[in-house]
């Protein structure tokens, strides 16, 4: 089976199989960055732009690095260095980096829909990597792909997304993808963190965080954007470590078998403990790994060829 | 010069006029209307056949943007008056959020002047409710009414305190106008590009909630209520806003609403593909606020349809989302989609459709038009109802085609526009001069 979409711009409208097919991609992806050479000619003389118009290690470094260790040409563009600075259109950006040859445009940008608009205009394929508060979905992969690897399936497991769900393109990515795939999903944060009608996208959201606990399989702790306190969303950072945050005790609640996730960067202390985050039950480091591989997958499928791959 | 517009279904909501009948224009004035006099078959007469159509007074859209001066490339005055003749309107009320701001005597006569010379329909000014719109102080209201401003409004923008709101309701009051209030609580509104709901959350865009405008309502009900004054709430689009205009009126508060065709013709899922023509504000509401609105209009509640044409240049449209300006460009559309949501649908008659868009705007503000009574102004539309057309950006007259209608098709059409007896559209096409 092979990816029937010219890009990918969210998890919302995926099917099953596609997003199988691509968890199913990264596995041989994965051992790749485990050989000491990382490198397969799978993408050679495909190129790759990242265009960033937010701040980003991870995530860019995570692209940049799928698309080296397929041999693909890649380019940085960072919005704050660029002809944007200058007032050029998204479009117009677009349009010359695709005028230049780029089969895969991967775009991160602060406004939602901007990939969408960009995929109207040009040739080259768009990756989404994360639009607003829209969609997230190679987070959302990379999260799922970590689920499956420690507990073998989606379907029927019941994961639990705690905190900022309102500002969070993550919470919606994992929402779509996880229902797809047959996973049960709660919601939990303040409720001016919760956004309206929340639970019409097919979820159970939640205040009390010890019930959203309750015989999770999963629970994946979001970032807290810290400057939200300035605006009023919740008291102070003290009362929603309080209320909020992640620890030990509260864990209790899940299976036993609770697996924890986090896409980082951690406020440690904050949304989650330090001892939850390094324990063993975290895969908080696994699922940087599993984020490069997730990404070498989706660049395959849009433009790569399968030599070097074992399947 | 003389104009015969023979044998269309006559409909004049102000003199409860419906029936198959000529309309007989002589001098720019309506002379008669009824059956063809042999006076006027033997003159030199242009006529207009009007047979299986309807004849009905000029359209008023009581809100629009001209964006001139200082918005050109969006939208010019004869632009936009063209847009106004093919869209069957042959009178507007321009909204004074224009760079500068129409907040003074200078500003209205440019505008009357600007219209004068290159205007296709009539132009009424609606002058600031503050200076420069920015409501800290009023404008020179009584100045702007003694040269022809026919209603004062800050839209574009709320006035955001209250007292400012109250003084000026009282002093508009005074010179004999209606302050026209653009609803929104500027806190709660924050940011916000879309209608809060669903949709705003499945799109991760920034929602604005309907209690931003029902906030504002209430507000103005009541400051109209204390000080006795007259209010009308520009482009309501909120269930709750109808339910609180509906007991005002109830308990004889005089206060009135507008409703505006893409609030009846779409909703906030037509964002869905973040297309920036759905960009509106108010936004696109909720099913229910669509289905309130309707409700409120068959009731008589709301009893007023306006345009808020709002154009935009493309580039301006060709932007992310949360970059976008607000607005629709809608004079051309207006018909159509009213036709399609509220006549097609059963919600109003075609005369409560008619005095809507005729006589009710034209009383609201002490404006000549709006009927087709002996004596007035020939302002005269004429509709096609069996006429389907899918809308295209060929032929378009406005310079914003802002427009989110692109590809519907659409059934009754204005074709004529008469605009002082003369002739500005006939079969469509807008006549030269």
């Amino acid at each position: 089976m092979s990816w029937r979409h010219k890009d990918l711009l969210g998890l919302r409208g995926l099917e099953k199989k596609d997003i199988e097919l691509i968890l199913d991609t990264a596995a041989p992806m994965k051992d790749i960055i485990g050989r000491d050479i990382k490198k397969v000619p799978t993408m050679r003389g495909k190129s790759v732009v990242c265009l960033f118009y937010e701040a980003s290690t991870r995530t860019r470094t995570s692209f940049e690095l799928a698309g080296k260790y397929m041999s693909a040409d890649t380019v940085n563009i960072a919005a704050s260095s660029s002809s944007v600075v200058k007032g050029e259109s998204l479009i117009d950006t677009g349009k010359t980096i695709d005028a230049m040859g780029t089969d895969i445009i991967i775009i991160r940008h602060g406004a939602s829909g901007a990939p969408h608009l960009l995929a109207k205009h040009v040739k080259a394929r768009i990756v989404n990597a994360g639009d607003g508060a829209h969609e997230h979905p190679t987070q959302a992969l990379l999260d799922m792909f970590t689920i499956r690897e420690r507990k073998g399936t989606l379907q029927g497991l019941t994961v639990t997304i705690l905190g900022d769900i309102f500002h969070s393109r993550v919470a919606r990515s994992n929402i779509w993808g996880l229902r797809t795939m047959g996973a049960d999903v709660r919601v939990c944060g303040p409720s001016t963190l919760l956004p309206p009608d929340i639970a019409e996208l097919g979820v159970k959201a939640y205040t009390r965080i010890d019930e959203a606990l309750e015989g999770a399989d999963v629970v994946n702790v979001l970032r807290l954007q810290l400057e939200r306190q300035q605006k009023g969303l919740f008291p102070t950072i003290r009362e929603y470590a309080r209320t909020f945050g992640l620890n030990q005790e509260r864990l209790k609640r899940c299976k036993p078998d609770v697996l924890v996730l986090h896409p980082g960067p951690m406020n440690r202390g904050v949304e989650i403990a330090d001892d939850v985050a390094d324990a063993d039950f975290a895969a908080i480091e696994e699922q940087v790994t599993n984020g490069v591989a997730v990404r070498m997958a989706i660049l395959y499928l849009m433009g790569g060829t399968s030599s070097g791959i074992a399947h | 010069m003389e104009l015969l517009i023979k044998g269309g279904r006559v409909i004049d909501p102000a003199n409860g006029v419906d029936q198959i009948a000529d309309v007989y224009i002589e001098n720019g004035v309506i002379k008669a209307v009824g059956n063809s006099t042999g006076e006027a078959a033997s003159k030199q007469v242009q006529v207009i056949d009007a047979t299986g159509k309807l004849v009905i007074p000029g359209l008023i859209d009581i809100h629009c943007h001209l964006r001139e001066p200082g918005g050109e490339a969006k939208e010019t005055i004869a632009a936009g008056t063209r847009a106004a003749a093919r869209g069957g309107f042959t009178a507007v009320c321009a909204m004074p959020n224009t760079n500068p701001v129409c907040d003074s005597q200078t500003g209205v006569e440019f505008l009357k002047a600007r219209a004068q010379a290159t205007g296709s329909v009539r132009v009424y000014p609606i002058g600031a409710i503050t200076k420069g719109s920015s409501g800290q102080e009023l404008a020179e209201m009584a100045d702007m009414a003694a040269c022809g401003a026919v209603a004062f409004s800050d839209d574009g923008k709320p006035v955001p305190r209250s007292d400012i709101m109250r003084l000026a309701m009282s002093y508009a009051q005074m010179v004999g106008k209606v302050i026209i209030s653009h609803c929104e609580d500027p806190e709660l509104a924050k940011d916000g590009v879309m209608h809060e709901g669903y949709w705003s959350t499945v799109l991760g865009l920034r929602g604005i909630p309907a209690a931003a405008e029902e906030i504002m309502v209430a507000r103005e009900i009541l400051l109209a209520e204390s000080v006795g004054a007259p209010v009308h709430i520009a482009h309501v689009s909120t269930a709750g806003s109808v339910e609180l205009i509906r007991q005002a009126r109830q308990r004889g508060v005089d206060v009135t609403g507008e409703v505006c065709p893409h609030h009846l013709a779409l909703t906030d899922r037509a964002v869905e593909g973040f297309d920036t023509s759905t960009k509106v504000n108010p936004p696109l509401r909720a099913d229910k606020d669509r289905e309130a609105l309707k409700q409120g209009l068959k009731e008589g509640v709301l009893t007023i349809l306006a345009t808020d044409h709002a154009p935009h240049t493309a580039e301006e449209k060709a932007r992310e989302y949360n970059y976008a300006p607000f607005g629709i460009s809608g004079l051309e559309t207006a018909w159509p989609l009213y036709w399609k949501e509220l006549i097609e649908t059963g919600c109003l008659t075609v005369n409560e459709l008619v005095a809507m868009l005729t006589v009710n705007p034209a009383r609201r503000l002490g404006l000549a038009g709006g009927t087709l009574t002996v004596g007035s102004p020939a302002d005269v539309t004429v509709i096609d109802t069996e006429r389907k057309e899918t809308v295209t950006l060929e032929g378009w007259q406005s310079k914003g085609r802002n427009t989110p209608f692109v590809g519907w098709t659409l059934q009754s059409w204005p074709v004529t526009t008469i605009v002082g007896g003369r002739v500005v559209m006939i079969d469509r096409q807008l006549v030269q001069g």
